[in-house]
């Protein structure tokens, strides 16, 4: 099993967020998470990643077996986890070349690989770039400064292709964007599903599920995940909502 | 060990020592240049060295400095090898290289050289001997001696230094890098004076650096006097890399004739204690001057940048960024004074100082300040001081990227705002090289000067590749 999440209670400056989630992921599949706003999704999203202002107050997250809050933000990383922010941060002085080739080698040099050769790295860069359709100079600008929402999204996708994980987080990539984008967005994911990869794509809407054909489909609902599913399940929320969700529930 | 009374920076010290060699000093003067040197002493005498009890020091306490006592010469002490100041070149930048030894000009051939196209550079000892009449037109006529007990101390015993004169109409064909080293075996009291000159529709870019090449403590007061004429082009950088004993007084005072344009770096490596005076006066309309500052501190050490700009015409456009990154104990002053007078319409002034403190006993004090007595003017001011940014820092690492080096990428990327403005591709290759070394506590004052650490030919060592590539 790829992540293993064992009633998992987490929460920011005393105030719980998360209240026993559990999950489980295999290697090879998608596994869509909806829910309404403020549930805990993206919540989730930043405590697999290991964002320090939550605080883990029970439960536990495997990763290929490992405990993960025994791993800093970057070990995480290096192990194949990747998150795709909703708010992708910017960085004014910092290209995306030097910010991805800084990244890529430190990869590397966790798995005990030598650097990548300069040319290699480019010619990386450009197939990558092919794969989100991405034309322009982006990557000689700095790290999403000046972006438009929809730039800032393939920028996501591209660096995860860049960085190839082995579990990807998406937290609402399909936000603010166009068809045109979203498509480009899920053609970027569909295109790098492996049988030794899984992605767990955070969504609001059923629109991203008609590109990106998920596996499963939870309902993550006051820090619970409180319903899962197949695909169909997506639909029904779509057609009727969270209502009777929150109903079920009360 | 106590040092002699003899050597403490005190009034007296220096009153009686002018009094003894009054005769000495000014004997190659014309009259009118003897005469700003008694004005300047009498300045000094009353005014003495300033103390915290003065608004603009009030943050800067020079005691310990002034008590660790210094020789003072009033000689050049040794003949020196030109190559010993020399070596401290930039790699591959093409350059007139004119050097300094302990404040004393030195000479690589000539004392004077003397350019087919009319530009004159070498020491203002001799061109004081040689052009008295083109000395006496600029010299201490930008600098202020009735303000500062430094500046009149410097007008006082003003002796040797550097010359630049570029003529009305010429461009000067290089940049031209003045070395200014300390090196000596004692304790070390310096004034060099320099006098630029930058003629109508004429340009310079100097690279001025202060450079020990020990850690013997000194202590430089050093004053600088720029004018740029009607249309005239200034690029000018201050670069300063100085032992931890040092302490550095520098001010530079530019005058700025109708449409002169002036960019103007302070970059800030390393320095016990540092002082930045910079005047900017606008003497004439539609002059534009950019002022930029770096520094990067840290242990006990102290920056104090105070920037006066008199908009005195109309329509001159000024800018002041500055931007510090601060670790450890260190300490740092901006003093941002933008002066708007009454018949300065459609001025356009702005200031910015940014800091990131890397610890709790870091300390900034900025002050930007505006003072406007025309309504028809466009005029901005900020000031910020924080940590670095968490959410930058989050994203970083999650890409797997280590806390040390999102740390290193993002102050780098931090001071590169500033950087990235320097105009000369080689020396702005060389001060990313230093920021990098110096943000990773790797530059080091040693016996080669650090400006030959990173060469193609010996390629620095450093894991994050920012080479645009």
């Amino acid at each position: 099993m790829l992540l293993q999440i064992k009633n998992l209670h987490a929460g920011i400056n005393g105030k719980e967020i998360l209240r026993g989630v559990n999950l489980e992921v295999n290697a090879g599949e998608v596994h869509a998470i909806m829910g309404p706003n403020g549930t805990g999704k993206s919540t989730l999203a930043s405590v697999i990643a290991g964002r320090e202002v939550f605080d883990v107050t029970a439960g536990e997250i495997l990763y290929n077996g490992k405990d993960l809050q025994k791993l800093s933000i970057e070990d995480r990383a290096r192990e194949g986890i990747f998150l795709g922010f909703q708010y992708p941060v910017e960085i004014p002085g910092v290209s995306i070349t030097n910010f991805m080739r800084t990244a890529v080698n430190e990869v590397r040099k966790f798995k005990g690989l030598d650097p990548l050769p300069g040319g290699d790295f480019l010619r990386l860069m450009e197939e990558k770039k092919r794969l989100v359709e991405i034309t322009s100079n982006l990557t000689n600008r700095s790290v999403n400064e000046g972006f438009s929402g929809g730039e800032k999204k393939k920028n996501e996708i591209f660096q995860m292709a860049m960085l190839e994980p082995l579990l990807a987080i998406l937290d609402e990539t399909d936000s603010g964007l166009d068809i045109d984008a979203l498509r480009i967005v899920a053609n970027g994911v569909n295109k790098l599903r492996r049988p030794d990869n899984a992605f767990v794509v955070i969504t609001h809407y059923q629109r991203l599920l008609d590109y990106i054909i998920p596996d499963f489909v939870h309902v993550l609902f006051e820090g619970k995940i409180v319903k899962s599913g197949g695909k169909e399940l997506a639909l029904e929320l779509e057609e009727k909502g969270y209502d009777w969700i929150k109903k079920e529930q009360a | 060990m106590q040092p002699n009374v003899k050597e403490l920076i005190t009034r007296e010290r220096f009153i009686d020592l002018f009094e003894k060699n009054r005769r000495f000093l000014a004997a190659h003067d014309t009259t009118a240049l003897a005469g700003i040197r008694e004005k300047a002493f009498d300045s000094f005498s009353n005014l003495g060295f300033p103390d915290t009890s003065m608004e603009t020091w009030r943050l800067t306490d020079l005691e310990e400095s002034f008590n660790r006592g210094y020789d003072y010469h009033l000689r050049p002490m040794e003949e020196v090898d030109f190559q010993k100041v020399f070596r401290c070149n930039i790699p591959h930048l093409d350059t007139a290289v004119i050097g300094q030894l302990n404040g004393w000009y030195v000479s690589k051939d000539v004392p004077l050289m003397e350019l087919g196209n009319g530009i004159i550079m070498g020491s203002l000892a001799e061109a004081r001997k040689k052009y008295p009449q083109l000395i006496e037109k600029y010299y201490g006529t930008m600098a202020d001696d009735t303000a500062d007990g430094f500046t009149a101390l410097n007008t006082a015993f003003s002796q040797d230094g550097v010359f630049i004169y570029v003529p009305d109409n010429v461009k000067s064909p290089k940049p031209v890098q003045l070395i200014n080293v300390i090196h000596h075996e004692e304790n070390l009291f310096l004034q060099p004076r320099n006098l630029i000159v930058v003629g109508a529709n004429a340009k310079l870019s100097l690279v001025h650096c202060d450079d020990s090449y020990n850690h013997q403590a000194s202590f430089s007061n050093i004053v600088t006097e720029i004018h740029v004429g009607e249309n005239g082009v200034m690029d000018h950088y201050k670069l300063q890399n100085l032992n931890n004993n040092s302490t550095l007084i520098s001010s530079v005072f530019f005058r700025m004739e109708a449409s002169a344009s002036l960019d103007s770096h302070y970059i800030s490596l390393n320095g016990g204690l540092l002082r930045n005076n910079i005047r900017v006066l606008f003497n004439g309309p539609h002059g534009n001057a950019n002022i930029y500052g770096i520094y990067l501190m840290d242990r006990k050490q102290h920056v104090d940048n105070q920037v006066f700009i008199d908009h005195a015409h109309p329509g001159c456009t000024s800018n002041e960024t500055f931007k510090g990154i601060l670790d450890e104990n260190s300490r740092a002053i901006f003093n941002g004074h933008v002066m708007v007078r009454r018949d300065a319409t459609k001025t356009d002034a702005r200031q910015s100082n940014k800091n990131i403190l890397l610890t709790d006993t870091a300390r900034v004090n900025s002050k930007p300040f505006l003072e406007i007595y025309n309504d028809d003017v466009k005029c901005s001011h900020g000031s910020t001081t924080g940590q670095l940014d968490q959410e930058s820092m989050f994203y970083l690492r999650q890409r797997g990227i280590g806390e040390e080096t999102a740390r290193m990428l993002l102050m780098f990327a931090f001071a590169d705002e500033i950087v990235t403005k320097i105009a000369i591709p080689q020396l702005r290759q060389r001060i990313e090289d230093m920021v990098k070394k110096r943000l990773q506590g790797e530059l080091q004052i040693c016996e080669q000067c650090v400006l030959h650490c990173s060469t193609p030919e010996h390629p620095m060592d450093f894991q994050i590749d920012m080479a645009k590539i």
